[in-house]
């Protein structure tokens, strides 16, 4: 049992791949969720550019996304992975899935977070003489950021565990890690290890989202 | 500079609810530099009059001219550029939490693309304008209602617009704030020389600024004017809202009303009645107040032992410029201050469609 010194360094990469694939594709899913986010918000009935046919069709897209348990999205999205990036094996393979189960989880709760701000302060806005776009980024943005960094918050701890779920099937990162040492060579130190580790990184991450959004609410 | 043509909103009918006309043909015109009123009972349209002015709602139909425009003829853009003309004031603030009430101030200038050296110097200006000067890195969080209202007045004025529409402006204020904000409203109106547009629910805010007013009823004018002629009109609905003489519990006789004004005082009523005729008077009703800068008051009297000469000493009374008439209980709608709860109400009694509506389909 005296082979940490050979398993350490490999802990160490798995943990690096776990952050590298959370990380780009968490990067990604802000990219698109927001933007999709405040499209599915600004289209519903009654809201600043309502569009009954994209939001339905949003909507539906979005929940398909939401209902789909995330380890048959992975064999589901293989083909587009393959086509992405080559192959659908090792952890940069594994970003897409991640980003594709991702985004419609974030685009509900920007949706969330933006219906949160005051009609009032959208009509003011309105009354100054602003174009839609401008509602959306100095009034609708700006005033949910707290609840947008919240919620990215959710979606990143959500990714980290999706990505030890990708390990499964060959993503690679701590999950892999896990199985493949701990579960299959039944050792169960490895096991805990990486539990805590992963623990670790999931607190960090709480920790510091709760910080930054609660120093941008000043209400 | 406001003129409003048979203006009609209607609400059409959505999930149940029925359709709504919230404004049902509604002509105003209000006079470059005026200081004008809408008044009326919650669900009477106020609301939803004030957001027809600046196109905040597009008409069903009719016409809307501001500052010689005609809105109503403008495309999305224009409304847009010709809504700088008309800054707006509303009963909850509205002001943005993430920024503060230089910020604040500063996003219309940010909108209309003012430069940023211009933009602070106007800030720094509208701030101490409203008596703030000293409160330019405070957040929304950290004012009082009065000077979180303040920051939305120089918000609304920071474009140089030539109107101010007050939604209910005084209406979430304690008394103290209220009188400060509309002594801020009448001084902005004088140096700035603003038309006024002020809808409200208390007519003590209506007599202490306004010129003229109008009385709005089920999407109605009912009444209107301006205040010195309302107010010495007989009958008129928008004066017995304005300065309330219901008779008091157990009053007998002869009821007659008397209309005070400067020209007009109630001492040659009192002396012809209980002088030359010798009938007993008693008060039984009445408030006189400040309207406007000058007294105006309407009385309710009971007068007991009446042998046939009353109406003949009224018309007299009449005759010689008095304004007096004879009454009976309950012949005047009651007061609606008491009753009006400006908050719980949506315009035209419809629930207003939050902008970020719940959708439809399901999560």
């Amino acid at each position: 049992m005296n082979d940490w010194d050979r398993i350490a360094p490999q802990l160490a990469e798995a943990t690096w791949d776990t952050l590298y694939m959370v990380g780009v594709s968490a990067l990604l899913t802000v990219l698109i969720g927001v933007p999709l986010g405040v499209l599915l918000t600004v289209t519903a009935p009654g809201a600043l550019s309502p569009s009954p046919l994209v939001h339905r069709v949003l909507g539906l897209v979005v929940n398909l996304g939401r209902s789909l348990p995330f380890i048959i999205l992975l064999v589901l999205v293989a083909p587009v992975t393959r086509g992405i990036v080559g192959t659908t094996i090792g952890s940069t393979a594994t970003i897409v899935p991640l980003t594709i189960g991702a985004v419609p989880f974030l685009a509900r709760l920007v949706e969330t977070s933006l219906r949160e701000v005051g009609h009032g302060k959208v009509e003011a806005t309105l009354a100054m003489g602003a174009r839609r776009r401008d509602v959306v980024r100095t009034v609708l943005l700006p005033e949910a950021l707290p609840s947008l960094v919240a919620g990215i918050t959710v979606t990143v701890v959500a990714l980290i565990s999706y990505s030890a779920m990708a390990g499964a099937i060959g993503g690679g990162g701590l999950g892999d890690f896990a199985i493949r040492y701990g579960y299959q060579q039944f050792r169960t130190d490895i096991t805990v290890a990486t539990v805590v580790l992963l623990l670790a990184v999931v607190q960090l991450l709480q920790w510091a989202g709760d910080r930054w959004a609660r120093r941008l609410a000043h209400a | 500079m406001i003129e409003l043509t048979d203006v009609r909103k209607v609400f059409p009918a959505r999930r149940g609810a029925a359709e709504v006309v919230a404004v049902d043909g509604v002509s105003l015109s209000v006079a470059d530099g005026e200081f004008a009123g809408v008044v009326g009972p919650s669900g009477s349209g106020k609301s939803t009059l004030a957001r027809l002015v600046n196109l905040l709602e597009r008409p069903s139909s009719g016409r809307v001219v501001v500052d010689g425009q005609v809105l109503t003829d403008l495309d999305d853009d224009g409304v847009r550029q010709a809504r700088r003309t008309v800054g707006m004031v509303f009963q909850h603030f509205n002001l943005l939490d993430s920024r503060t009430a230089a910020g604040n101030v500063e996003h219309p200038l940010e909108l209309a693309g003012v430069g940023r050296a211009e933009r602070r110097r106007r800030v720094a200006d509208l701030l101490d304008l409203v008596g703030l000067g000293d409160r330019h890195a405070s957040r929304p969080a950290q004012l009082s209602g009065g000077q979180k209202q303040r920051v939305a007045i120089a918000r609304a004025l920071a474009a140089r617009p030539k109107v101010l529409l007050c939604d209910e402006a005084t209406s979430a204020l304690d008394p103290a704030s209220t009188t400060g904000v509309l002594d801020l409203l009448r001084q902005v109106r004088a140096e700035l020389g603003l038309t006024v547009l002020l809808i409200t629910h208390e007519m003590a805010v209506v007599r202490a600024v306004c010129d003229s007013a109008v009385l709005l009823d089920r999407g109605r004018v009912l009444d209107g004017g301006p205040l010195a002629e309302v107010l010495t009109r007989p009958h008129s609905p928008l004066a017995a809202q304005l300065l309330p003489a219901p008779a008091v519990a157990g009053a007998t006789g002869d009821l007659v009303r008397v209309t005070v004004t400067e020209s007009a005082p109630e001492g040659r009523v009192l002396r012809t009645l209980a002088g030359e005729l010798g009938l007993d008077v008693e008060v039984v009703g009445g408030s006189v107040e400040t309207v406007a800068g000058r007294r105006f008051g309407r009385l309710l009297l009971s007068v007991t032992g009446d042998d046939g000469r009353l109406d003949a000493a009224l018309q007299r009374l009449r005759d010689g410029g008095s304004l007096v008439e004879r009454a009976t209980p309950g012949d005047e709608p009651p007061p609606m201050d008491a009753h009006d709860e400006p908050d719980a109400a949506a315009p035209g009694g419809r629930q207003v469609p939050n902008l970020l509506d719940a959708p439809e389909v399901q999560r």
